[in-house]
């Protein structure tokens, strides 16, 4: 086995045919998702624009489409719908529970200010 | 070992960013970075939740945002998302021409947020919104602040791997340092989604 190793060497070739075809299907699926991405924003910002929803329902609801957009940047932009990211989604998800710890100390101890 | 074949012939694997170990460790030790960074901000907006009604007669949320503006300012940066994805996958390709181009726009759309954001607050602080006007000011600036600062690093990031790497081509040095700036960049979209929800429409709706 040849022990040359060169990695700053200009990678030869192109993808093969059945990565060719994965990738093809990626773009599709990271295209259809940023759509979905932009749509539920949109809902987002028209739920606070207009009066059709009360506010009592409607600020739930805001937080509900923010928490389904981060998921899906997570796992479809970010590639954690991928194999072998378990370490990964380990790191983010215990960072999270720490992130909604740290929000919930810090809110009652300044005074909860209606969320 | 498949992955040593794939440095040997120097051909394209199917992961180009996780080839090497070099590659492997830079992807597993930057997501505990983000997993930090994602504390780092919820100490932010739980300071920015508990004080954002102290606005100690000095203008509040409701008085300042303007949703069309943060609307905007949203679609670009989804977009930018998107371009980066785009650069990824040119970069499973083999194409580095196209790599490099999805990055440029992205770091364009990157400085046109960035534009918006300067013009956003130098309006507010012609409003009257200092930065130690009251304890909302200073925590909305810090908490958007370092968002701001989040997004100046990743464009400034993003150029110096555009210009350092022009000529080069894809090798399996390069691939894990393009892969860790779009994971990046893709964070920074992570959080504004918080901020626009949290703070702008909150602010207005809430």
């Amino acid at each position: 086995m040849s022990t040359h190793l060169d990695p700053s060497a200009p990678l030869q070739g192109s993808a093969s045919k059945a990565t060719e075809r994965k990738l093809k299907q990626e773009a599709r699926t990271q295209v259809v998702s940023y759509v979905f991405m932009i749509f539920i924003t949109s809902t987002a910002f028209l739920t606070i624009a207009t009066d059709i929803i009360p506010s009592s329902f409607g600020i739930p609801f805001i937080l509900l489409l923010a928490g389904v957009q981060v998921v899906m940047q997570l796992y479809f932009f970010m590639h954690m719908k991928d194999k072998g990211t378990g370490w990964v989604n380990a790191m983010i998800w215990s960072g999270m529970f720490v992130a909604a710890i740290t929000v919930a100390t810090l809110m009652l101890l300044l005074g909860i200010n209606k969320y | 070992m498949a992955t040593n074949e794939a440095v040997d012939q120097h051909t394209l694997p199917p992961n180009p960013e996780k080839a090497t170990l070099e590659g492997r460790n830079k992807y597993l030790g930057f997501w505990f970075f983000l997993g930090g960074e994602t504390v780092l901000f919820a100490s932010l907006f739980g300071t920015y939740l508990g004080l954002r009604n102290s606005t100690a007669g000095g203008p509040g949320g409701a008085d300042l945002f303007h949703l069309d503006l943060v609307f905007i300012m949203t679609m670009i940066l989804l977009t930018s998302s998107l371009t980066s994805v785009f650069a990824i996958i040119n970069m499973r390709r083999n194409n580095y021409k196209g790599l490099l181009m999805w990055m440029w726009a992205t770091v364009l759309l990157g400085l046109t947020f960035l534009g918006f954001e300067v013009y956003e607050f130098y309006e507010y602080y012609h409003q009257g919104l200092g930065f130690t006007t009251s304890a909302f000011a200073s925590s909305f600036y810090t908490l958007v602040g370092t968002h701001g600062a989040h997004v100046t690093f990743g464009v400034l990031w993003i150029i110096t791997l555009l210009v350092r790497y022009r000529k080069t081509g894809l090798t399996l040095t390069n691939a894990p340092k393009f892969y860790t700036a779009v994971l990046y960049w893709h964070f920074i979209d992570v959080v504004w989604v918080f901020i626009f929800t949290v703070v702008y429409l909150l602010g207005i709706g809430g």
